[in-house]
């Protein structure tokens, strides 16, 4: 086989997932040249990132959610009640900041066990018991801080988790080294992964891509995540948000491929009753979905908090809408069954951008939520027509 | 003899899928008055022929002639051909549940008076729609998910008769009815040929097409292969078979080396089970057992309860109230899911692959191996490549027809479809196996070969039940039969010995 047709055989393939990339590379190209290069300038990027992060951990779990056929309303206001408690154990309590992030975490994933409890044991539809919670924490974030409005958390520890940077250790000719390090590492270790891959799919007698295309594979993904390094760099390095991240979605992402539990997210969102038969446990995986889905909501409060340096009464505000579409851009599908925790990574990312872009271009708000809810409508749209072409 | 008349002539119709010729000059001829069956295998191109003329797929999509009532037509979509008389009734029926029965039949051609429709009028004439099929004392206020499906049927074809129908398709009408809403339905065709009304029937059943058609039509591979007419009495069971597939079928049910062992693998007694949200008692009482190395056939009508004594048994995943003793291989059990009930070593093939047997969006791959993901995992773990192995090895063995595993499920033929969940529930190792309708909806030549695998296993030593509507398949394959009648075991047989009519006395009684 030549190496155009394995090309385009591949492109073929992958033309739903590669899609997503492509419209994100689109719009950072379009956005660089109307902004002369702003855009893509060391310090753009790694703001864009930062404020991308709270709402791409929620992102994340909302793609399990919806793969499981539910939909999550709450966890905005989870966040913003649980970012607000953790303001309060910081300064009112005094809390240590490792005690704090871990009590907030475990306080949300109880609350998801408690949504994941009505809507799998007592049968309530997701929608009206999220929608419920929504008001309900709405109420509790307003009750908390009611007696003080804007809690500023004055712990720098703390606030370093939205605002801070990993520390540099040694610089070269003023560009971040340990960024640069980890970078070069991610770099080795991704292409160790890719040979034991290959090397294991050999050894059983697979098919594997040929030789050239597998370099250029390995050539192309080390550039680019040497090049987004090379511009973290070239600023603060990387923040402690994308450190969250990128954890975030590489635990995901291994659950959700690799593990018998994904396995089974999978097999729920595709046919509930096929997989109730074929021996799931379709309550206990959709209580871990939900659970999990209201830990990453306490997480972005966490981050949220830290960002502002203070818990305010309207935090988590329409969160779950950015949450939601960005799972959507990336991907998944209403129907159930399908949607990548990756996808959704770069749907928010897509989401943000637009924002970004708009916002250096001067672009009115008024047509940037105009802009944004075409993008939306258009990207279902890509997706549902690449996937029809398939059968 | 006077001049034959034809209602309807498809001339010449050439139909192209990308990649696939469906239909490959089709003519189809159909007399006035007559009920005409059409048969062939899945994918012989019946249901795309029928839609080709129903106008789903409208003029300039398709080559050829449409004849109907002596001129061409070219129907631009489904109204138009409603519009020249033509009602299609498909398998998976189209009335929304929710609603009674007189707006389902007035829906879509609502009787009005001004622009508001006029209610007391649609209730009255659809209580006469109701008469024309035999339906005189149900009651058009019930709401449609009340009745069952035979009801449900009639009452399609009253909605379709409502609109004036001349000419009415029938895709596989009795696939789902048992033998008495079956009947039902043919003597109502008859009645409505008496009444001038052409039917043309889809089947797989070619003994009703052997009672009810005055000719046939044999679909093979998109073309036309053989017409026959009761007139000159060419209609045989032997004879369409061998149109259907192409060749003599010798033998449709196997022979299998019948070895005796005495170890019962599955045993239930006194087995009784309870709706806990409508209280309705669904099992009563139920005891039998099945051997290593035997096929139990249960037989039974549609909604005698074989389904839901499959269910009950498999770890009750419908959360039935249960009493009784179930022992698997001499233990006894108290499944608490089906996880447990797969453990002890029972599996259970669904009968609604699309349903609750068969994830249709995902591949081959993840279908056969979701059931027992454990054995493929170290610590949570999949093991992707001992995975691929797997689903390859199954592919292989079962002779599943894709270019790969990766294909989806939605992609393959029911057939094939049926192989995967075979092969999905071999993988979990079971040693009693039930099998649900195990060849329902797929040709005659995967039907063979889902026998002669069944022979396989029992003869490694594998327990099979299996539950089957189709007399003839459980007097073919089993070894003994017990007949299951409203939620009760009726009778046991032994297979020889076996004929349909004591099994239909048993099944009815």
């Amino acid at each position: 086989m030549g190496i155009v047709n394995e090309a385009r055989d591949l492109i073929k393939k992958n033309i739903r997932e590669y899609g997503m990339y492509i419209a994100l590379v689109v719009i950072m190209l379009t956005f660089s040249m109307a902004t002369d290069g702003l855009f893509m300038s060391s310090r753009n990027i790694s703001n864009l990132i930062n404020q991308t992060g709270y709402i791409a951990v929620l992102a994340v779990g909302m793609t399990l959610i919806i793969v499981i056929r539910h939909i999550d309303l709450s966890v905005g206001y989870i966040a913003g009640f649980l970012g607000a408690i953790a303001a309060i154990l910081l300064t009112k309590y005094a809390m240590p900041v490792w005690i704090t992030i871990a009590v907030v975490l475990v306080l949300g994933a109880s609350i998801g066990i408690i949504i994941g409890f009505l809507v799998t044991k007592m049968s309530i539809p997701s929608f009206v018991v999220t929608l419920a919670g929504m008001q309900v924490f709405r109420g509790a974030l307003l009750r908390v801080t009611s007696s003080t409005g804007t809690i500023i958390v004055p712990n720098a520890d703390f606030n370093a988790i939205g605002n801070g940077y990993i520390p540099k250790l040694f610089s070269i000719n003023g560009v971040h080294g340990l960024t640069l390090v980890l970078g070069a590492a991610a770099i080795v270790l991704y292409i160790l992964a890719e040979f034991n891959n290959r090397n294991n799919k050999l050894k059983y007698g697979f098919e594997v891509l040929s030789n050239v295309m597998f370099t250029v594979k390995l050539l192309f993904v080390s550039l680019v995540i040497g090049y987004i390094t090379w511009i973290l760099a070239g600023y603060n390095g990387f923040s402690w948000t994308v450190v969250v991240v990128i954890i975030v979605v590489l635990v995901y992402n291994f659950i959700t491929e690799k593990t018998v539990l994904g396995r089974h997210i999978y097999a729920i969102g595709g046919n509930p009753d096929a997989a109730k038969l074929s021996g799931i446990n379709v309550n206990r995986v959709s209580m871990i979905v939900f659970s999990s889905m209201s830990m990453l909501a306490a997480l972005s409060g966490i981050l949220y908090t830290a960002r502002l340096q203070s818990a305010t009464t309207t935090a988590g505000l329409a969160f779950e809408l950015d949450a939601i579409a960005a799972a959507y851009v990336g991907g998944a599908s209403a129907a159930g069954g399908v949607g990548k925790v990756t996808g959704s990574i770069i749907g928010a990312f897509v989401m943000a951008s637009l924002t970004n872009g708009m916002n250096l271009m001067g672009v009115d708000i008024s047509y940037q939520y105009i802009i944004r809810g075409a993008v939306l409508v258009a990207a279902v749209i890509f997706d549902v027509k690449t996937r029809n072409k398939k059968a | 003899m006077a001049m034959k008349e034809y209602i309807l002539k498809m001339n010449n119709i050439t139909k192209v899928f990308p990649g696939v010729k469906a239909l490959d000059n089709v003519n189809f001829q159909v007399e006035n008055g007559e009920i005409h069956c059409l048969v062939g295998e899945n994918g012989a191109g019946k249901s795309t022929l029928m839609k080709v003329l129903s106008g789903v797929y409208p003029f300039g999509e398709y080559s050829g002639d449409i004849i109907l009532d002596g001129s061409v037509r070219k129907f631009a979509g489904i109204s138009d051909s409603e519009k020249a008389g033509i009602a299609i009734i498909y398998q998976e029926l189209a009335l929304v549940p929710e609603m009674t029965v007189y707006e389902n039949i007035y829906l879509g051609h609502e009787i009005k008076k001004g622009r508001l429709i006029d209610w007391n009028e649609t209730i009255l004439q659809a209580g006469e729609a109701l008469k024309k099929v035999r339906l005189n004392n149900l009651n058009p206020a019930t709401k449609v998910k009340d009745l069952g499906v035979g009801k449900r049927q009639l009452v399609e074809i009253a909605k379709a008769l409502s609109k004036n129908v001349k000419l009415l398709i029938l895709d596989e009408p009795t696939a789902a009815l048992n033998e008495d809403d079956s009947e039902n339905l043919l003597e109502l065709l008859r009645e409505l040929k008496e009444h001038g009304v052409t039917s043309i029937m889809i089947s797989h059943k070619i003994k009703e097409v052997i009672e009810i058609a005055d000719n046939v039509t044999v679909l093979r591979d998109g073309r036309t292969v053989a017409s026959m007419s009761a007139r000159d009495g060419g209609i045989l069971e032997g004879n369409i078979i061998k149109h259907m597939v192409g060749r003599e079928i010798e033998n449709i049910y196997p022979k299998r080396n019948v070895q005796k062992y005495e170890e019962k693998t599955l045993e239930v007694n006194n087995w009784n089970a309870c709706d806990s949200k409508t209280g309705r008692e669904i099992l009563k009482d139920m005891s039998f057992f099945v051997k290593k190395g035997e096929i139990v056939g249960i037989a039974g009508l549609m909604g005698a309860g074989r389904t839901e004594l499959a269910h009950s048994i498999f770890g009750n995943p419908d959360e039935y109230r249960i009493s009784g003793d179930l022992y698997v291989m001499g233990q006894k059990k108290h499944f608490r899911g089906p996880h447990e009930a797969i453990k002890a070593g029972v599996a259970y093939v669904t009968e609604d692959r699309k349903g609750n047997g068969l994830i249709l969006i995902s591949d081959i791959k993840t279908n056969i191996t979701i059931a027992n993901l454990k054995a493929l995992a170290k610590q949570g773990i999949v093991n992707e490549n001992e995975e691929v192995k797997t689903a390859n090895y199954y592919k292989g063995s079962l002779d599943i027809k894709a270019p790969s595993i990766e294909q989806k499920l939605e992609n393959l033929s029911g057939g094939n479809q049926q192989k995967v969940s075979l092969g999905k529930w071999l993988y979990v190792k079971p040693k009693v196996l039930i099998l649900d309708e195990p060849t329902r909806g797929i040709d005659v030549g995967a039907k063979y070969e889902i026998y002669t695998l069944m022979n396989r296993l029992v003869e490694d030593g594998m327990s099979i039940i299996m539950i089957s509507s189709e007399l003839p398949e459980i007097m073919g394959m089993s070894d003994r039969i017990y007949v299951v009648s409203d939620g009760r075991i009726t009778g046991e047989l032994p297979a020889e010995g076996a004929t349909q009519e004591k099994i239909m006395e048993m099944a009815t009684n």
